[in-house]
């Protein structure tokens, strides 16, 4: 990389090794004077932490492997060992299994930053989508990892999860046989866990480092969402944000470290210190508390796309193809526009409630050809909860507004603002058990968001007008504004 | 800038906050009062084990639950954690016959345990635990505190939960009425009452007694490091504090300067 030109170092050690690898200048340049906009707040922090946090999960698992046993029959008791028999074994199973949800807690305000200032739009959208790749990558780690000490969740959480590849056409069989290495989850599917839950890690660190190169091409976004245009704007990375980022990242460590030795097992399940049994389904099967909200959309599905919900669903791509497109610059239709969701809509609750049932056990609404399903409630539930992280990663094409920042968009800062209440409440309907009310109000938050990326961003894309930028970021944080 | 730092920390909090009141009633799903909060000596960050609690607590798990329940995750050697001596250890493991071997000849042997063997299970196996309890599996007692939410409160409720009767609902022979087990039904016969562990420091012998003693001697059982780990907790907190006091005061410094 940093190939070109280079400035001699005074320490001949340093110079030596520079001048045959020039790891310093890189470093120097990338770390030390790399110029950052002046203007951030502790939001931008979060990325810093979720590289401790990866180092910690790499240090720690690496010493739990040492006695870890991947054994359908031994596992459980070799995690109890750690927690009794290895010297510190417990602190370092705990600093572990929190640093699972710390990270978690870390890389979701880390998202939430990019969504809130514009951060994923043009020129970084690479950036972004590298940084959906870490997510997903981490939610598969954390997700095999969860089955590594064979208790009861995670023995069932493994079953239910992996059965849900089974709905997928075609393949779907084969990808379940693949993923347990037999019939059932069993210790094959144990041991590839292991493995992969091993290999996985380093992969994530190789997309952090694409991800953190790519942020060297484009440099940071900010609070105020405008480029930087000269030196007033900006500050040398070090000392200034290696500063603050020790700093905000000591007081991430002091909550986390709060749990790790006040309420270790806060985060986990308790039937997970219960040795798994394949005879025994426990009351109720929840996955980790951060993926909740995926898991709440996954259950929200419970009705197939008969004629009636996709001829809306039709109508309400129809609807929006104008808005999707670039062409069309005249003037949208908004009277057809509603007109045709308003239709959509109707169709839809039609073939909603042609398969919703009473409490009877009746079908509420009898209606000619509902009960034949182009796509059924299990792979519409898989699909959706799939998609739901395809649409995060496609999100600099859904919202193309030419403002980056909400600060200045006080609609798409509203309507994101809900999409994350509305995710918190996802969160919470996940952890409950689906039935009565929980149902409906998981579906309507399901419905809103999937409305966020797919009607919402692009309307407001094209519809709002957003308020006057500051001409610089060097006169806006003169003006008291960060 | 402070203002912000205290908004990020109340978004962070609120959003574990939130998360975990979502879905902590879930655990109590599947039928079951909600057990009463109870004090409890080794609670809050400085909490520490009640060594008196726990010594009566070994007494009445060996004399009442080991009838039916295990405990092999805790040696015998790990007792000197309540305070016991190695002569004293070296006494109660004798009481316990272990199989070991093969020796020389190639057979196996009894012999009395020693410090160093897990404490011994009532039954060989689970199926000869089953079918001598009616088809009910008495669960090794070595996590029970970990494995259930709310463990000690809970521990404590279940233990004084049976009720006659059973409400007016068909409880079948054998069975019993308990109104902190979920489903209410439970196969376990009330173990404890007034008067059947004798103690000898003249703690009432009461089953409330014995019930508290002995959820103090299954946390510890559970949770063997909880007083290390808290004490251990104190220090790093206060460590991280104070660096981050510093880092906060050495950030104001370089950033002085800045407009
Ligand atoms: C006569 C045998 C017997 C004795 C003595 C006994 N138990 Fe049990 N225990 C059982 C059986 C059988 C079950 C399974 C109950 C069921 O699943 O319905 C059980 C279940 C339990 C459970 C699990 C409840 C749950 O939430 O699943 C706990 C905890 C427990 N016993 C604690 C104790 C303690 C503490 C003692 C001593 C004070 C004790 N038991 C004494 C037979 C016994
Ligand atoms: C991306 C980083 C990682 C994440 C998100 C992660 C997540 C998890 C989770 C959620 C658990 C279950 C914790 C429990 O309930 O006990 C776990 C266990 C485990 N992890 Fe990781 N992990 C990561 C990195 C690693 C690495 C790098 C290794 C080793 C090289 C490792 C080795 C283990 C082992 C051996 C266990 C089982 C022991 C136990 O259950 O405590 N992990 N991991």
């Amino acid at each position: 990389m940093a190939s070109g030109e280079r400035t001699a170092f005074e320490n001949p050690v340093v110079e030596w090794i520079d001048s045959r690898l020039p790891i310093f200048t890189m470093m120097q340049k990338e770390y030390g004077v790399f110029p950052t906009p002046k203007n951030f707040n502790y939001f931008w922090n979060f990325g810093a932490i979720a590289m401790v946090m990866l180092m910690i999960m790499l240090v720690t698992g690496i010493f739990l492997a040492m006695h870890y046993t991947a054994h359908t029959s031994m596992a459980f008791d070799s995690v109890e060992r750690i927690m009794r028999d290895v010297n510190s074994g417990w602190l370092i199973r705990y600093i572990h299994m929190n640093g699972a949800s710390f990270f978690f807690i870390a890389v979701y305000i880390h998202m939430f930053r990019g969504m809130y200032y514009g951060s994923f739009k043009k020129p970084r959208e690479l950036l972004w989508i590298l940084g959906v790749l870490i997510f997903v990558l981490m939610m598969a780690t954390a997700f095999m990892g969860y089955v590594l000490p064979w208790g009861q969740m995670s023995y069932w959480g493994a079953t239910v999860i992996t059965n849900l590849f089974s709905a997928i056409p075609f393949v779907g069989d084969s990808i379940v046989t693949l993923l347990w290495g037999g019939f059932s989850v069993d210790n094959p599917t144990l041991n590839r866990f292991f493995a992969l839950h091993y290999l996985m890690p380093f992969v994530i660190f190789a997309v952090v480092f694409l991800h953190v190169w790519a942020l060297h091409v484009t440099g940071s976004n900010n609070p105020l969402g405008i480029e930087p245009k000269g030196k007033q704007d900006t500050l040398p990375f070090h000392p200034y944000y290696t500063m603050k980022d020790t700093f905000g990242t000591i007081v991430f460590l002091f909550i986390y470290a709060f749990f790790v030795f006040y309420a270790p097992d806060y985060m986990g399940h308790p039937d997970n210190y219960i040795p798994a049994d394949p005879l025994v389904t426990p009351a109720f099967i929840v996955p980790e508390w951060y993926f909740l909200p995926f898991y709440a959309m996954l259950r929200s599905i419970t009705f197939g796309v008969n004629i009636y919900i996709g001829a809306g669903a039709v109508l309400a791509v129809l609807a929006m193809i104008p808005v999707y497109s670039k062409k069309t610059n005249k003037e949208l239709n908004i009277g057809a526009m509603v007109g045709m969701f308003a239709v959509a809509g109707a169709l839809f609750m039609l073939g909603y409630f042609a398969q919703l049932k009473n409490g009877a056990g009746e079908i509420m609404l009898n209606l000619p050809l509902a009960d034949f399903f182009f796509v059924s409630a299990k792979l519409g539930g898989v699909a959706v909860m799939f998609g739901s992280l395809l649409l995060v990663a496609l999100m600099p094409w859904l919202d193309t507004h030419g403002i980056r920042s909400a600060r200045f968009r006080p609609l798409y800062k509203t309507a994101l603002l809900v999409f994350v209440a509305l995710t918190f409440v996802l969160g919470i309907a996940g952890g409950k058990p689906a039935e009565g009310l929980w149902v409906y109000i998981g579906q309507l938050a399901t419905l809103y968001y999937l409305a966020f990326f797919l009607v919402i961003l692009p309307l407001l894309s094209r519809f709002e007008k957003g308020r006057d930028l500051p001409p610089s970021i060097h006169e806006a944080v003169l003006q008291g504004a960060k | 800038m402070t203002t912000i730092k205290i908004k990020v920390l109340a978004v962070f909090v609120s959003l574990v906050m939130s998360f975990s009141f979502g879905f902590s009633p879930a655990y109590a799903a599947g039928g079951g009062v909600k057990a009463p909060a109870q004090q409890w000596h080794f609670d809050g960050m400085t909490g520490q084990f009640d060594l008196a609690a726990m010594q009566r607590g070994l007494k009445v798990y060996r004399e009442v639950c080991a009838a039916c329940h295990g405990l092999k995750r805790v040696r015998y050697g790990n007792l000197e954690a309540l305070g016991y001596s190695e002569a004293q250890i070296k006494n109660i493991a004798v009481d316990y016959t272990v199989t070991d071997g093969p020796n020389d000849e190639g057979e196996m042997f009894d012999r009395p345990a020693r410090p160093s063997d897990s404490f011994v299970s009532p039954y060989p196996n689970d199926k000869a635990a089953k079918a001598v309890n009616d088809g009910a599996l008495p669960t090794d007692l070595s996590l029970i505190i970990k494995a259930r939410a709310y463990g000690p409160d809970y521990l404590y409720a279940l233990l004084m939960g049976y009720e006659e009767g059973g409400h007016g609902h068909d409880v079948p022979e054998g069975k019993h009425w308990n109104k902190y087990f979920p489903g209410y039904v439970i196969s376990m016969a009330p173990p404890l009452s007034d008067g059947i562990v004798g103690y000898e420091d003249g703690s009432p012998e009461t089953a409330e007694q014995y019930a508290h003693d002995v959820v103090n001697f299954l946390t510890w059982a559970a949770d063997p490091y909880l007083e290390e780990r808290k004490r251990m907790g104190i220090a790093v907190l206060i460590f991280l504090a104070a660096f981050a006091a510093v880092m906060y005061g050495v950030k104001k410094r370089i950033w002085a300067d800045v407009h």
